[in-house]
């Protein structure tokens, strides 16, 4: 068996068992919240570790996404599934719109011009307060399928494992299909996968689509679960915080991302303790981990012992 | 008409005035060393909230805006020496994650010892407002202008007629090459982080008289001075000091005329269009990659 497959079963496994060992709910949903921000890590981690680029407004893919499903169903009806698609329908053309002028250019500009966008989004979410709530946030009406209402952490947990493991799947699949080599070779020199006829910009810009598009989706099933959304959950400090998963996890890793994931989403319950110091100790860690560990946590294990993914 | 419009001149001009200055942090350190500093808004915040901190300790206001630059300078050249120094030629990624993460350490650190109320500073010169055509302008105003004015002469000749200047500018064009002249690109380095550190802080001390200031003005000040930045040309200094002048204009402009809610999205709307149309922003020149 492959090491991926093998790591695939893993996960699987660990993602059964957890309910079963989970003491409350209080630690089903940190386990939901976790799965989710794997899930959205993943599509990140696509485009920051294969495509060699940084997004810092991915958090407003994600209020797209989450304000899609609370404002259509509730200002006019519209069915969850509906609102969640057209969020998404939504992200993947601005996504796309932004993307193709910047992907001709270099360097920082694609982080600036992410960063710009995410923030006009939030802006625009807290304004227009007689659809959005404004700062404080709205609740989201209950997502049924098939008249069957989800509901409860039980419902969800389900739906959001089996969402990662489709999504690990997906993009193991996706970083050995001939579009995941051009990604990588893009990442490695971009002049050189040019000059084999290697469409850079396209790829570049289908990438990055595809991880605003999981980011939506993503997004709207958070709200959903969630009951409510609110400004903060597309603000800068979350795109920050999605970035730094991928990079602590370790970039180009798919396992590395779901490490990222699960230690960052865990980190500020366990900060809780530190009361009016979790800012400082959370950008210590952040520091640190950059400093000691720049490859990330899975690449650096992996090394050490010899293998990789 | 004209007063209105003069009105909304005079304040985007002064508070342009300290995104020029954060906008030109951002250029010294991008020259030195090709990161972007995402805690160059923080020094701003460090800036503001000492210079309160200590005129209310009772300091004469020159000593204690003196402290309020110095201190901020020598956290800009920790930051340098403890992160950024060990991880020399890291990815890009890796080191905004870095400079966002000392940017959260000064933030959470400042709200553990100030707390999270927000602050004004008497302005240095009374608070009678003078008329111009019209529209009123506070004395305040004419500080952050001058002051600014004052810094680029001297930025300019420091850049240009000094060995330290020029040793700085040889090195933002080729490091390695300044390193083979004898330059010690260590200390430029050091210098930029202390500079850009500094020139931070003092625009965060004008303009709080105008605009307060608490824990967590940082982010958005940066933030709208690295898009002075960016839409001046990543790493010119003039452009620096235009862009952050344009952008302190639209943003009174749109906040005046247009929606007064969306004006923090103005900046932001700005970069994109500059980005879509003028990649290299309005003064930068053309620059050929080299296979």
């Amino acid at each position: 068996m492959k090491n991926t497959t093998k790591g695939l079963v893993i996960v699987a496994v660990i993602l059964a068992i957890v309910p079963f060992v989970s003491p409350n709910s209080y630690y089903t949903d940190l386990a939901i919240r976790m799965a989710i921000n794997a899930t959205i890590v993943l599509g990140l981690n696509l485009l920051i570790g294969f495509a060699g680029q940084i997004s810092l407004g991915h958090a407003g893919f994600l209020g797209i996404g989450a304000y899609a499903s609370a404002v259509l169903p509730t200002h006019f009806g519209w069915h969850p599934l509906l609102a969640m698609g057209a969020g998404a329908a939504v992200t993947a053309v601005l996504a796309g719109l932004v993307a193709r002028p910047i992907f001709k250019l270099k360097g920082h500009y694609l982080a600036m011009a992410t960063l710009g966008l995410g923030i006009i989004i939030n802006i625009a979410l807290r304004n227009e307060a007689q659809w959005t709530g404004g700062p404080d946030g709205m609740p989201v009406p209950a997502m049924s399928l098939f008249g069957f209402e989800l509901s409860g952490d039980k419902h969800w947990y389900w739906v959001v494992a089996a969402l990662l493991l489709v999504s690990i799947w997906a993009s193991l699949n996706l970083i050995d299909s001939p579009f995941g080599r051009a990604l990588r070779a893009l990442h490695g020199s971009e002049v050189a996968s040019q000059v084999v006829g290697v469409d850079i910009v396209r790829y570049k810009v289908a990438i990055f689509v595809l991880s605003a598009v999981f980011a939506s989706l993503m997004g709207s099933v958070t709200a959903h679960y969630i009951g409510f959304v609110s400004p903060n959950f597309a603000d800068f400090f979350h795109s920050i915080e999605l970035v730094t998963m991928v990079v602590v996890g370790g970039m180009a890793s798919v396992f590395g991302s779901l490490v990222g994931a699960v230690l960052l989403t865990a980190l500020p319950q366990a900060l809780a303790t530190f009361e009016g110091w979790e800012t400082v100790v959370f950008g210590a860690i952040l520091m640190g981990f950059m400093i000691f560990l720049p490859k990330g946590i899975v690449p650096t294990i992996a090394a050490r012992f010899g293998k990789g993914e | 008409m004209l007063a209105q419009f003069l009105q909304f001149l005079f304040s985007g001009v002064t508070v342009g005035a300290t995104y020029a200055l954060a906008a030109l942090g951002f250029t010294l350190i991008y020259n030195a060393s090709n990161v972007i500093n995402f805690a160059q808004g923080e020094f701003i915040m460090l800036g503001g909230m000492l210079a309160v901190y200590f005129t209310t300790a009772g300091l004469p206001l020159p000593v204690a805006l003196l402290l309020a630059i110095l201190i901020p300078a020598i956290v800009g050249v920790l930051v340098e020496k403890l992160a950024i120094e060990p991880v020399k030629g890291a990815e890009t990624v890796t080191l905004i994650i870095i400079t966002i993460g000392a940017s959260l350490v000064i933030r959470g650190l400042i709200q553990v010892w100030l707390g999270k109320a927000t602050f004004s500073l008497p302005a240095f010169s009374g608070d009678e407002p003078i008329q111009v055509m019209g529209a009123t302008l506070m004395p305040q105003s004419l500080w952050v202008l001058g002051v600014t004015a004052i810094v680029v002469v001297l930025l300019w000749y420091f850049f240009n007629r000094t060995l330290s200047g020029k040793a700085m500018l040889a090195t933002s064009y080729n490091p390695l090459a300044a390193e083979l002249v004898g330059i010690n690109t260590g200390w430029v380095l050091f210098m930029s982080f202390a500079m850009s550190a500094a020139l931070g802080a003092l625009g965060g001390i004008l303009i709080t008289p105008i605009t307060l200031t608490s824990y967590d003005v940082g982010i958005m000040l940066g933030l709208k001075g690295f898009v002075a930045a960016v839409v001046g040309g990543l790493g010119n200094g003039l452009g620096a000091v235009l862009g952050g002048l344009l952008v302190g204009i639209l943003e009174a402009m749109g906040a005046g005329y247009i929606s007064s809610a969306y004006k923090d999205a103005i900046p932001f709307v700005l970069i994109l269009f500059i980005l879509f149309f003028m990649p290299r922003g309005l003064f930068g020149g053309k620059s050929t990659d080299r296979v």
